[in-house]
């Protein structure tokens, strides 16, 4: 096991220094007004401009800058060009939404998906089957740009379910912060529901196949308890991946439509905002964010991979 | 008696090393899958290698074709050192050493057409091409025992006996000099066994093939073999003629895989048992 | 007066509705099994043998299977028994052995987990403990050493021939009447075979347990069977005792997979009897006796379907479906000084 985490903790930095020089090469290349000039305002003389380009070192070699902005990143004194506001303390306020947004919605992907592939499976070829595998495709189908404003136009302006766009945080007023998420949650999860469940179905009619199946039931076991004991069980295994993925994505990426398509103020809306100014810190600081959260959450799933299948915890898989 | 064996393998030793340290990997031991087997096998005969699970001889089979690098030791094909050469030197020595394999099922893609499977080797070698391809495909198949208009037809159309056939059919296409078969009935119910044993033998005499015929099963060994190699643990315990192997064997590890053997016959089996019964 | 049969099955037939219209799996099989017996069904893939042994459990149950008949197990008809009736009979009353002990458990629970599902099932009053307890003690009789430790191991830290032994032992855990044994050694390397054999032999000797044994090696029949059905596109063609079958055969199958063995115990023949030709299409059988397209003996009554019945005066049990008259049928199986089956012209 320390083996293990030792080595994962290695893979971790070294993903994280080639999305840093990545995400700092393509910025550097992207044609922009210098970011100097933008630092200092409109009125800016000359000499405040020259004093700012020493001071972030634009006039350096890029791998100097390179090394100049990393240690900003990690004294935490990375603040954007303009307005010049630490890109620490906006991740930090950022993250109770997205993280709000991004678990809500990986639940009820999770909750959904696995309900509704179950009973796809074990009702394969029948009526129920066809009708949610009509149900997955159109889910998997629609993009949540579309989804999105479909939905608030329908349940928010037209028939006034849900409030207006937005983000109560939950120590605020925990009503008002469930009612604003429902609709993001859901216009995120669509896509995995629909996915998800035709994953576990499948996973499930292969592992239906398998002889310890034929054993399980040999033995007298019920109907249901094959199913689930057996052959839900070890279907599972492939989608516990397949979320650590997915969900991993969720929060360093998918959520940036999402926020900005409902105005909540998470780390993906203040990406949105770097990126439509060229906004070199804030954008290094997020994707890094985004990136350590996609490889510890790889590292989780791996953990969780080598418990639910003993074959890979002993690592004799081989013999 | 003085020309040189098609094959020879010297010393052959394939380890696989095992690995652990936390961060860097050290080799802390080794897993001795080939440890020093030596044989040969003249032009024209068959040399069967017998041994169980773990012994060591599908990887002794994957070494001798270079499939996997040997650790150490020689392989001659017809004289010349094989061991060691890089895949661009062995890609024409390729069409002359075949294979075929137990499982009928995986081996073959299921999407190809036997048409194709039968005449890729003969295309990618560019030694056959258009109707002259097809003519020759048709050939091969009726050959080994199927129709020609079983051409067109795929895989799992087939029956376990006619896919190991289609198998042996691609085996022979490129005309080799050494088919090295591993396992190639067991997974044949008995019936079918017969089947493909006795074609086997009908193409060794019609082609002059050399065969390394690799199995579990003594019995069937020692049916299609001249000389027989036992193997376990990675060494060869026992090396002589068939007969010799089976009625006389000397090694313990042989006298107990010939006891193993069911024999299909209630009386002497019962007679066995009792014996054993009494002496153990 | 033999002992009143344990299990007995009148003219099962199974069928599967497949899209090539119904695949009539297993046509008409009867046969009784008394407690201590081991009867082996032999035949090819696809003779109906292993959906036969299935079809006893229930487990050919589906939207696309008609199975008719009777299977009775004392005074039970299982045919006719609901699902959760059926349930409390498998893995109680009747247990079963698979051929791949290498798949047949699940990979991701111990095996001491498995074996105490399986009592627990039927007897819901066991606790874990004594559960846990009962899967050391058949450890032990199966012959797995250090059975206390290694109980509590998951399937694939055992060997082939342990996992096999461990099967066998989840297949008795509550006693049952019946053990069913699907091709239990074919996955198994030789001495693991002899092994196995020795070791069904022993608890069926010990436990006066009942078995059926499915194989397509009559080298593994001769070694443990009592009796023998043989199988051929979903038929019974012969029916015997172990000495019937072996010494006076009477349908030419049955001579074709007797001559097919490769034999240490006798000098090796220049070529292996051989039967020729492949099993039929199940959906595309031939008019009358089913073997006949393989068979060098064929004459014009063939065309007819020949009832199994007992053809020899002096063998009222020995019975099998061929036309030949037995003077006929004792100087057509010798090939080459033994019995077989000449290849046709």
């Amino acid at each position: 096991m320390l083996r293990f985490i030792v080595r994962r903790m290695v893979g971790m930095v070294l993903v994280l220094f080639v999305v840093s020089i990545l995400v700092f090469l393509i910025f550097n290349v992207i044609p922009n007004s210098p970011p100097a000039q933008r630092l200092a305002g409109k009125n800016a003389t000359p000499v405040l401009v020259k004093s700012i380009e020493e001071e972030w070192g634009f006039d350096d070699s890029l791998p100097q800058q390179y090394v100049t902005m990393m240690k900003k990143v990690f004294t935490g004194e990375l603040i954007s060009y303009s307005p010049r506001t630490s890109v620490e303390s906006r991740i930090k306020e950022g993250i109770p939404a997205t993280l709000s947004l991004s678990i809500g919605a990986g639940i009820i992907w999770l909750f959904f998906g696995l309900v509704l592939g179950y009973f796809s499976a074990i009702r394969a070829g029948g009526a129920l089957d066809k009708f949610l595998t009509g149900l997955a495709i159109a889910g998997i189908s629609i993009p949540v740009f579309l989804i999105a404003p479909v939905l608030i136009y329908f349940l928010t302006y037209k028939l006034e379910i849900f409030p207006n766009a937005g983000y109560v945080p939950i120590s605020e007023d925990p009503w008002q912060w469930l009612t604003h998420l429902i609709l993001p949650w859901f216009t995120v999860a669509i896509l995995s529901i629909g996915f998800y469940s035709r994953v576990l179905r499948s996973n499930m009619l292969d592992v239906m196949n398998e002889d310890y199946v034929r054993t399980a039931r040999a033995k007298g076991l019920s109907e249901r308890k094959v199913m689930t004991r057996h052959v839900l069980r070890n279907s599972l295994i492939p989608i516990i991946t397949l979320f650590g993925l997915d969900f991993g994505a969720t929060v360093a990426g998918t959520a940036i439509i999402t926020e900005v398509l409902f105005n909540i103020e998470g780390v993906g809306f203040y990406a949105a905002e770097s990126i439509e100014k060229l906004e070199l810190p804030p954008i290094m600081g997020v994707t890094l964010y985004g990136a350590f959260f996609v490889v510890f959450i790889n590292a989780l799933v791996d953990i969780a991979y080598a418990y639910l299948d003993p074959r890979v915890r002993l690592g004799t898989a081989a013999q | 008696m003085s020309e040189a064996p098609l094959l020879e393998v010297t010393d052959l030793v394939k380890h696989f090393p095992i690995k652990s340290g936390i961060l860097i990997d050290r080799e802390v031991d080794q897993v001795r899958a080939v440890d020093g087997i030596s044989f040969s096998i003249p032009r024209g005969q068959t040399l069967g290698l017998v041994g169980e699970s773990g012994s060591g001889k599908s990887t002794a089979c994957r070494a001798v074709l270079q499939l996997i690098k040997p650790t150490s030791g020689s392989v001659r094909f017809e004289g010349q050192e094989i061991a060691g050469l890089s895949r661009r030197q062995m890609r024409p020595l390729r069409r002359q050493m075949q294979m075929i394999f137990q499982d009928p099922y995986a081996s073959l893609n299921p999407r190809k057409r036997v048409g194709q499977i039968v005449g890729d080797p003969l295309k990618r070698q560019k030694v056959a091409s258009g109707s002259d391809l097809r003519k020759r495909v048709q050939e091969l198949l009726e050959r080994v025992g199927l129709a020609s208009e079983h051409y067109n037809r795929f895989p799992h159309e087939f029956s376990g006996g006619q896919r190991q056939r289609i198998g042996i059919a691609r085996a022979l296409a490129l005309q080799p000099k050494l088919v090295i078969a591993d396992e190639p009935v067991s997974a044949l119910d008995v019936s079918i066994q017969a089947q493909i044993i006795n074609l086997l033998d009908d193409l060794q005499d019609e082609f002059g093939l050399t065969y390394l015929f690799v199995a579990h099963d003594i019995g069937v060994v020692r049916h299609i073999s001249d000389r027989i190699a036992v193997m376990h643990n990675g060494k060869i315990v026992e090396h002589g003629t068939a007969d010799q192997v089976c009625e006389h064997p000397a090694d313990d590890y042989t006298k107990q895989l010939l006891a193993a053997v069911p024999i299909p016959d209630p009386r002497e089996s019962r007679e066995r048992r009792q014996g054993a019964g009494a002496a153990g | 007066m033999s002992p009143a049969p344990l299990l007995s099955v009148k003219d099962l037939r199974v069928g599967f509705a497949t899209e090539g219209g119904l695949l009539q799996a297993v046509d008409g099989v009867s046969f009784e099994l008394r407690p201590g017996e081991v009867l082996a069904i032999v035949g090819e893939s696809g003779s109906g043998k292993s959906v036969t042994a299935q079809t006893i459990m229930g487990l050919t149950r589906s939207k696309n299977s008609r199975i008719e008949g009777s299977v009775r197990l004392s005074d039970q008809e299982l045919i006719e028994a609901g699902d959760a009736e059926l349930r409390r009979v498998r893995g109680d009353r009747i247990g079963m052995v698979f051929q791949d002990p290498m798949t047949s458990f699940n990979p991701v629970y111990r095996l001491s987990a498995q074996i105490s599902e399986a009592i627990r099932t039927h007897r819901g009053d066991v606790s874990k403990g004594e559960a846990r307890a009962r899967a050391v003690e058949l450890f032990d009789a199966v012959g797995i050493p250090d059975a206390e430790r290694r109980v509590d191991d998951y399937p694939h830290e055992f060997s082939g021939g342990m996992r096999q032994r461990a099967m066998i032992a989840m297949a008795l855990a509550l006693d049952p009447l019946v053990l069913i044994a699907d091709e239990p050694t074919t996955a198994l390397d030789v001495t693991i075979q002899a092994q196995i054999l020795r070791l069904l032999e022993d608890l069926n000797r010990k436990h006066d347990l009942a078995t059926i044994l499915i194989t397509h090696d009559l080298g593994v029949v001769a070694e443990v069977a009592d009796r023998v059905l043989v199988m051929y596109a979903g038929k019974v063609v012969e029916e015997g005792t172990l000495d019937e079958i072996f010494y006076d055969p009477q349908h030419p199958y049955t001579w074709g997979l007797l001559g097919s063995l490769t034999r240490l115990d006798r000098p090796r023949p220049k070529r292996l009897p051989q039967i020729s030709g492949a099993p039929p299409s199940l959906l595309d059988l031939p008019d009358g006796c089913s073997f006949r397209p393989r068979c060098p003996h064929e004459f014009g009554r063939c065309t007819e379907v020949p009832a199994l019945e007992a053809r020899l005066a002096d063998a009222p049990s020995h019975c099998d479906r061929c036309w030949l008259t037995s003077e006929q049928k004792r100087e057509k199986r010798q090939v080459a000084g033994q019995i077989g089956l000449e290849a046709p012209a």
